[in-house]
Parts: structure tokens; sequence; C-alpha cells
């Protein structure tokens, strides 16, 4: 296989396996602490690849993504301990075990191959050159890790969906039916800190916050349905992270970096041009909304006494050029009917303010 | 006759699509004890907040003593819900009290002596002096509510505009927060409330305006408050049930 | 002869935790801890760009001002497009500050590479630190400038003290006020965007949340008042940079960045255990001491009650029937023998004169308030024996004497005990 298609492969499974629990850390509200997972489980890798001199090895992966866990649990005391708030406790954690695992590269791994900046943004390019045997066959071994940690949580989301869905939206009945939220809660959070360790090497700590978080909140924009918000930001995800590719090698840049900066150009478009939630949907909405909303209003006020256009525009503090615009569309669309210099509604005029207003 | 201290014309008020506020036109007398109620998602606590300009208008205007009310905020003191604040902000009963005097000292120079005198006084009015230094987090519901309203007193105003000033809070207090309303009604001043519970509405309140997107009446108690114009305030869909439930009987009985 | 070089790290450590820590206190008190965090992600692109920007005009691209400037661009911007996101769509804050961060960090580690095959090698090693923070690499001129901001970053806390206590607090009540909630608060964000960026090359990208949350979370365990927070968060970011930097200067490899930051962390941690009333250490020792009075005080009930089958209430028992009467544990006599309430004789144990009292004042104060719950809350007498078990070490002398009046001073309990008043002959 090309080393091209290894990279694009191995981003692309990347950014599968961190857009799907990627999207329930987006509805939980809890993204920044997947942001807090990605960076606290370096001190694990650091060990881990003091051990075994791999960094994406399956039991490393295993192993440092525990690390991950014991992190949500130091999040979880600090905050039952009442003295410090929820996001005062992520803030405290993660970089304290970040600092540590920087003491731990600067102290041990300068003779091995720890790149510092490596850690930050990863170096994708590499994975093409890491490989193992498998019966024979050369494979890139963070492909491989990260199409089985890819695969693992696709099962993770389809089997636990209801449960997902459940504890996610209402805790309290998820409680009350047996499903336990903190239980669901850790199992998330621990696919989450597998993912990341698992992106490690490939994407690097803080991008991979990009890949769990960025293609999860555009697909928000998207959908009001979770399967659909699911397919979506695993869809953007794997685009941008090829695009992404395509731009760093067009710039001779950071691939990881031109993937986030995809991933952030993606954003953006939602955000402006989504159908209902973006920007300018929004702005047409609420255009349209205010004109039907005037045009209700006047309704309103004549069927309780018609009077003429200027007493209707003192009436409302309106400008009477704007009031004249708003009776022109109102008489166009047959809601309001004149008799002499007054204005009065006509019956399918009020049947529009009824369906306005309730 | 009495001037209006607190006049609504036409006012609608909506967030994003939806209409909270529909053509309210109320004019609240001075000197009275009034109280605004409606059910949940009514447009009360919007409503004060229109009074304040804290929301945008999408149509009609308010005038408060007759005028905008940026130019008599001196005169009004607002006592927001209690969920609207974070309790274990570092700061003690005296400090918040003190923050109705941040108004009056402008806001970038100290409050003085007067103003502590002022606040000291009325947390004296409420019962909280000796309280004065406990840290606000240590506080039970009632003493938090009272700790808002010894700030809107420090503030001396003329209309005092409360959001659900009797919410979550002990008979006692509830006793005492009356009482204190009643003082500042007899001194000629305007207090206009949120008011929540129905059965303490004619027995507290001089006014009441009911409301439910439109005002559906508003007046002196002893008129307004009657059986027909609460049905209409609250009916919506359990009165539809109510008179389905009741057909469905006749057509029963009469079976 | 203090080292130069470590004289100047320590300097510029100490006022990032200084400028951190006072203006953190607002972020954590809003709720926006993780604002730090994604504020130094953003500065990123922004210091690329400075450099950029420096070589295109001729400038020293690496002039500390320039970079800082470039840093504080973009951090602003960043705030713009947080702010937006949240305000303009249904995305949340965290979900928005996730988005920021990571986007804008991704698009400087694009500019930073790109940089690096521009012109020499050597403009990535000047650019990095703000990536992991150089804090070795401080020179004069970094700190001076650091003093600069620090000093007016401070004023301006104090002047606008009163309103951002206001705006942080009660924004609504601001509002009506007529407080302008709007323009503070981004007045308040500005003001954390400079002290983050000010930290940067010290401690880096990543670890610039931390200074901004940890001092502040640590004052807050000291005090109850807004100011003094301010003050101590100031003074333990401070600590933690003058600390972290010399421990750092002591070994080889070892990263003055990361040090500062679990010198912050330590200091949190002895905060938490070690503030006086809200520490955990002390609620621990309360929660033990209460847990020795309450065994001491159900021993001494079951003597008494031993007492009242035969009418000797001094004498001695067998120490294994005390224990059995409700299988409390042998440490309990241990306690109670420490507190000169009961003695020990080899397998007998024996109320002292003070263990008397105290056991007739115990189980007066123990059916007074099994009386009250039945008569005044109308519990059932069998239920009411457990409940009042519970309760009753809670309840101090005087709430007892209050009741005790109250119901008339009774004579027996509800299961027809005698209710002890003083010690029998």
């Amino acid at each position: 296989m090309s080393d091209t298609w290894v990279i694009l492969l191995t981003g692309a499974a990347a950014a599968v396996a961190c857009a799907l629990p990627g999207t329930f850390l987006v509805l939980r509200r809890m993204s920044l602490l997947g942001d807090a997972i990605s960076h606290a489980v370096l001190p694990g890798i650091v060990i881990a690849f003091l051990l075994t001199n791999s960094v994406s090895s399956l039991p490393v992966v295993l192993g440092a993504g525990t690390v991950g866990l014991f992190t949500v649990f130091l999040i979880e005391t600090l905050r039952r301990t009442r003295r410090i708030k929820e996001d005062a406790s992520i803030a405290v954690v993660f970089p304290a075990l970040f600092a540590l695992g920087v003491l731990l590269i600067a102290q041990y791994a300068e003779h091995k191959d720890l790149d510092q900046d490596c850690i930050l943004y990863g170096e994708i390019a590499f994975a093409p050159l890491d490989t193992i045997e498998i019966g024979g066959w050369e494979v890139a071994q963070p492909l491989l890790t990260l199409g089985i940690v890819a695969c693992l949580n696709l099962l993770f989301v389809v089997v636990l969906h209801k449960e997902l869905e459940l504890a996610t939206f209402d805790a309290a009945l998820a409680a009350t039916l047996g499903i336990s939220p903190v239980v669901v809660h850790y199992l998330l959070m621990g696919v989450v800190s597998l993912t990341t360790v698992a992106s490690f090497d490939s994407v690097g700590a803080i991008l991979v916050v990009a890949f769990l978080i960025v293609p999860a909140a555009a697909a928000h924009l998207l959908t009001d349905r979770l399967p659909v918000m699911l397919a979506l930001a695993a869809l953007i995800g794997v685009s941008c992270s090829t695009a992404g590719y395509f731009l760093a090698r067009a710039l001779d840049a950071s691939i990881a970096g031109s993937m986030a900066t995809a991933m952030g150009g993606a954003f953006l478009l939602v955000w402006l041009f989504a159908p209902r939630e973006g920007i300018f949907g929004r702005l047409i909405r609420r255009r349209r909304t205010r004109a039907s909303f005037a045009q209700a209003l006047i309704l309103s006020r004549l069927d309780r006494a018609p009077a003429a256009m200027d007493d209707v525009a003192a009436d409302l503090a309106w400008p009477r050029r704007r009031v004249r615009e708003v009776v022109d569309t109102l008489q166009r669309n047959g809601l309001i009917a004149r008799n002499g210099p007054l204005l009065l509604p006509t019956r399918a005029g009020l049947a529009f303010v009824q369906a306005v207003v309730s | 006759m009495k001037s209006d201290v607190l006049e609504f014309h036409d006012l609608t008020v909506a967030y994003h699509i939806r209409p909270v506020l529909w053509d309210v036109d109320l004019a609240v007398p001075e000197g009275q004890l009034a109280a605004i109620v409606g059910p949940n998602g009514a447009g009360k606590s919007t409503l004060l907040k229109a009074a304040l300009e804290l929301v945008p208008l999408a149509s009609g205007y308010v005038r408060v003593f007759g005028r905008p009310y940026r130019e008599v905020r001196r005169r009004v003191a607002y006592v927001p819900q209690r969920e609207s604040v974070d309790w274990d902000f570092p700061a003690s009963v005296a400090d918040v009290v003190l923050m109705g005097r941040y108004g009056r000292a402008g806001w970038l120079r100290r409050p003085g002596h007067e103003d502590r005198r002022l606040a000291h006084e009325a947390l004296e009015r409420v019962g909280l002096a000796e309280y004065a230094d406990r840290q606000i987090s240590r506080l039970s519901g009632g003493q938090q509510q009272r700790t808002f309203l010894a700030r809107a007193l420090a503030q001396d105003a003329d209309l005092y505009v409360m959001d659900e000033p009797f919410a979550g809070v002990d008979a006692v207090t509830e006793r005492a927060i009356v009482a204190l309303l009643r003082e500042l009604r007899d001194r000629g001043r305007t207090v206009v409330c949120v008011q929540h519970d129905l059965q303490t509405v004619p027995e507290y309140f001089d006014w009441v305006a009911l409301l439910n997107m439109r005002l559906v009446a508003c007046g002196p108690v002893a008129e307004t408050f009657s059986h027909e114009n609460l049905n209409l305030t609250y009916g919506g869909h359990s009165a539809i049930l109510e008179r389905a439930a009741t057909t469905l009987l006749e057509r029963q009985r009469g079976r | 002869m203090p080292d130069p070089t470590l004289i100047t790290v320590m300097a510029g450590a100490s006022l990032l935790g200084v400028v951190s820590g006072a203006l953190g206190c607002f972020a954590v008190l809003k709720r926006q801890s993780l604002l730090g965090d994604a504020l130094a992600h953003a500065a990123l692109p922004g210091v690329c760009l400075a450099y950029l920007l420096g070589g295109g005009i001729g400038v020293d691209p690496k002039h500390p001002l320039l970079l800082l400037g470039g840093a504080l661009g973009t951090a602003w911007v960043g705030t713009l497009v947080l702010q937006s996101v949240t305000r303009t769509t249904r995305i949340r804050q965290d979900a928005a500050l996730g988005v920021v961060l990571s986007v804008f960090f991704g698009a400087g580690i694009v500019l930073l590479t790109l940089l690096q095959h521009g012109s020499a090698g050597a403009s990535q090693a000047g650019l990095d630190k703000f990536l992991f923070g150089q804090a070795a690499s401080l020179v004069p001129r970094d700190v001076l400038l650091m003093a600069v901001l620090g000093a007016i970053l401070l004023l301006a806390l104090a002047v606008f003290f009163r309103p951002f206590q206001l705006i942080v607090f009660d924004p609504v009540y601001a509002g009506s006020q007529g407080i302008p909630v709007r323009r503070l608060e981004v007045l308040l964000t500005t003001l954390i965007v400079v002290a983050v960026v000010v930290g940067l090359q010290t401690v880096g990208v990543v670890l610039m949340a931390a200074m901004v949350v940890t001092p502040a979370a640590a004052a807050r365990q000291w005090t109850d008042r807004l100011l003094t927070m301010l003050v101590l968060a100031a003074v333990i970011g401070a600590l933690a940079g003058a600390s972290g930097t010399w421990v750092s200067s002591l070994a080889r490899r070892v990263p003055t960045g990361p040090l500062i930051v679990l010198s912050a962390t330590a200091l949190l941690g002895g905060s938490l255990l070690l503030a006086p009333r809200r520490g955990l250490a002390w609620a621990a020792v309360r929660r033990l001491r209460n847990r020795r009075r309450v065994r001491v005080e159900n021993l001494l009930k079951d003597l008494w009650r031993l007492g009242e089958r035969d009418g000797r209430y001094a004498a001695p028992r067998a120490v294994s029937d005390v224990l059995a009467v409700r299988a409390a544990p042998r440490i309990a006599v241990d306690h109670a023998r420490g507190a000169g309430l009961v003695h020990v004789a080899g397998p007998l144990v024996q109320l002292t004169g003070t263990g008397l009292e105290r056991a007739a004042r115990v189980v007066r104060n123990h059916r007074i308030w099994e009386l009250y719950l039945t008569r005044r809350l109308d519990i059932a007498a069998d239920h009411v024996h457990r409940d009042a078990e519970d309760m009753e070490h809670a309840l101090d002398d005087e709430v007892i004497e209050a009741i005790d009046a109250a119901l008339g001073r009774p004579k027996v309990d509800p299961h027809g005990q005698p209710i002890p008043r003083g010690v029998p002959a």
C-alpha cells in the first residue's frame, strides 16, 4: 500500500474513531473533559513508551488508557469535595498530569525517540514507516490500531445506542429504568481515553481534541437526530482529514495541523450556511418572523378598532414608512381590507394572527 | 388622581420565534402593593425585565414615572430571583447589601460612610444585622431572600420591582417580608411583585394583573381577582379538558 | 552570589504567578476556568503571524512586544469567535471552547511548520518556546515587559474592582443598575487574555490553563472575601513561580514550566487539606472526633441501662457484656477510659464519678428527645428509639433544656423508663 494511502486511511480511521464518542461529549457538555483526557494521558504514554519502546501497540494503548479513566476519577473526586467547581477541577488536574508527563520526557526520553513536538501534534507522516509483521504482511501499526479502535467505537455506539442516548438526555429517567448514568459515563470516558491514546502518535494530544469535537459540533448544527449527527460527524471528520492531508502536501506543513484547520474551515462553513442553524439561515428566519410579527401586531390592533394608517403608526410608535410597507404586504396577501380611510383585518387576517400568536 | 408609576403600552416581546408578551397594555398606579400573576412561561419575569430595559422590545414602550427607565434608574430597585446568582461567591451579607449603593456612588468611586450607614440600616430593617459578616453560602433560603431585599432597601427607591420574592421561603420570613412591603406601601412607595402562589394574593396585595402572554385583566384585587378571570388566565388546556370531561359525564347521564 | 539568570527567571515566573493568579479569580468565579486554556492555544497562530509580519516589514521578528501583540491579536479574535458561536448557535460554551482551542492551535501549528522551512531553523526555536514554555530563555527585556504589562493589568483591576465584582456576582442586577455589563465583560476578558499571553513564554500553551485557575482555587480555600482572595491568589501564584523555578534549577534536565505548575498544584493540595475551617484535613478530624464522642456516649448509655436493671449504676461489669448491648467495638472502652469516664480493671469496666454524671445526662437527653418525637411529632413509639439514637448526639444541652421545659419536665419516656434527673444515690 502506498504511503499516501496509509496516511489517508490512518487519518480517516482517527477521524471516525474520534467523531463517534466526540458526538456524545458535545451533547453531554463534556467537550473539555475530552480535552483534559487527551492531555492527561501523557504520563501514561511516556511510561508505556519507556517500557515497550513503542507508542502505538495495543497493550500500550490499553495501559495508558486507564490513566485517562483515572483522570476522570480524580476530577470527579475533586469536584465532590465541593471546594472546587467542575470546570476548575478539570483545569487543575490535567495540566498537572501533563506537566508530570513533560517532566518524565525531559528526564528519561532524551536519548530515546520521543520528541516533544511530536507529543503535541503527532507526526502522521511517520505512520507508513512504523510497521509490524502480521501473518507475513507488513502493516502500518498506527493504521492497524486506529482501525481496530474505530471499529470498536462503532460497535460501542451501535450496541449501546439506547443507553447512551437516554443517559445523555435524561439521566434521572435512565437511572429509574436501571441504566446507571455513572456506568455509562465511565464507559464513555474509557472509550475517549482509548481513542485519545490510540491517536496520539498520528495526531498528537492537542489535535485529538479537534478530531473529537469539531466535526461533532458542526454536525450538531446540521441535524436534530442523533444517528444522523453521528454519521455526519464521521463523514465531516473523514472529508476534512483527507482535505487536510492535501492541503499539507501543497503547503509542505504539518499534516495534523492542516487536518485540524480543515475541520475549522468546515465548521465555519456550517456555522454560516447551515440551513436552519447557520447564521444566514437564522437571519433569514428572523427577518421572516419579524415580518409576520409586524403583520400580526398591526392586524390585532386593527381588530380591536379599525383605524387609519397614520393612527396605527402613532399607536405602535413605528415610522410611517414601515407601517405602509407592512400594510402593502398584508393587502397583497388578502389579509387586510379597507373601509374608506380605515383599515381592518379580513377573516383570513384574523386566522393569521391566531396562527402567529399561539 | 393618582399618577401611574409603571406603564406598559402595547408591549410585545419575543424570544427568537415565540412571542412571550403580546400587545400588553398595563398601568400600575402609585402607592400600591401590586402582584403580577399567571401560569409558567406567561411572561411575568419578562414584563419586569422589559420595564428595566433588560430585554429588547418588539413593539410598544414602557414608562417609569412617566419617563424611560434609564432616566429614573435611581428611583427603582430590582430584586431578582434567588436562582439568578451563585451563592458560593466570596461575599458577606454586608457586601451584597452594599452593592445596592454602587449605582449611587458612581461606579469608579468607593462607597462612603453614608452608603455604609444606609446599608446597615437596611440590614436592620430586614432583621439580618447580626448576620452582616456571614458568608452568603451559609444562609438559608429565607435569609438569602432577605439579603436581596435589604440590597433593594438600601437603594431607598420609590418603586420596588421583585421577581418571586416569596419563592422557597419559610413562613416566618414570608410574614416578615410582607410586613416590610406593607411598610413601604404605607410610606407611599410602590411595590410590584411577580407572584407564583395564588392563595396569598388577596391577602397580601392591593392590586393585581393577570397575565398569560396577553393581559387578561388588571385592577384592584377585590374586583379583578375573580374566578372567571383566573379561569381565563390559567385555563388553557385544563379548561378544555374540564369541559370535555363535563360533556362526557353529561352525555353518560343523558344515556 | 546568586546566578543572575536565575534571578531573572524567578522574577518573570513570579510576575506570571501574580498576574494570572489575580485575574484567574474572576475566570474561576465566572465558571470560565477553561477560558485561559482556550486563549492560550488561540495565541499560537498570532505569534507566528507576528513573526511573519515582523520579517516582512523589517522589524526584529523576535521582539517580545511584537510576538505578544500577535498573540494578543488572535487570542482576542478567539474570544470573539467564542462569544458569537455561543450566542448565535445551539452550541454550548464547552464545545465552543474546544473548537476555538483546537482549530486555532492547528492553524498555529501549520504556520509554525511553514516557518520552519522559511528562514533558518533558528526561527523555530524562537517560536517553539511558546508551546512548551522556555522559562530559562527569559531575558531581562522580557521580564521588564511582563512587569509593565502586569502593572497595567493590576491597576485596571484596582480601578474596576467593584464593577467587576458586581457583574460576576449578579450580572442581571448590575444591568438594572445601569452598569454596562457587556462592555465590562469584554474588558475583563481582555485583561484575562493579556494575563494569559504574558505567561505563555514561561509555561507554554498547555500549562497556562493551570496558572490561571490553580492559585485562585487555592486562595478560595482560605478566605470568603473577594479582595482577600485576589491578593492571596497573587501571592500563591508568585510563590509557585518562584519555588518552581528554584527547584528546577537544582537538577539537570528539569524543565521550569512543568515544575511551576506542579508547585502551584502542590500549594492547592496543601490549601485543600489544611486551610482553617474548610480544610479537608480538619473536616476529617472533626468527623473522627465526632465518631469517638458518639461511641463513648453510647457506651455510657449502655452502662447506665445495665445499672437500671439491678439498681447498681456504678458497679463493675464484664466488658464483653457491656459491648454486647449494641455490638459496640472494643475501642469505645479505650476512648472512654482516656476521657476519664470509666475505670478498667482486667475484664471489668465501671463508671467513674464523672462518668456517672455524664451517663445520666446522656440518657436524660436521649429519653427527652424520644418523648418529644412521640408526643410532638406523632412518631410511633417503636420507631422512635432508632431515630432518637441518630439525632441526639447532635443536639446540645441548651436545646434539650428547652424541649424539657416545653414538655413539662416529664418523668418517663415513651417506653415507660424513668428520665434521670441527676446521679442516683
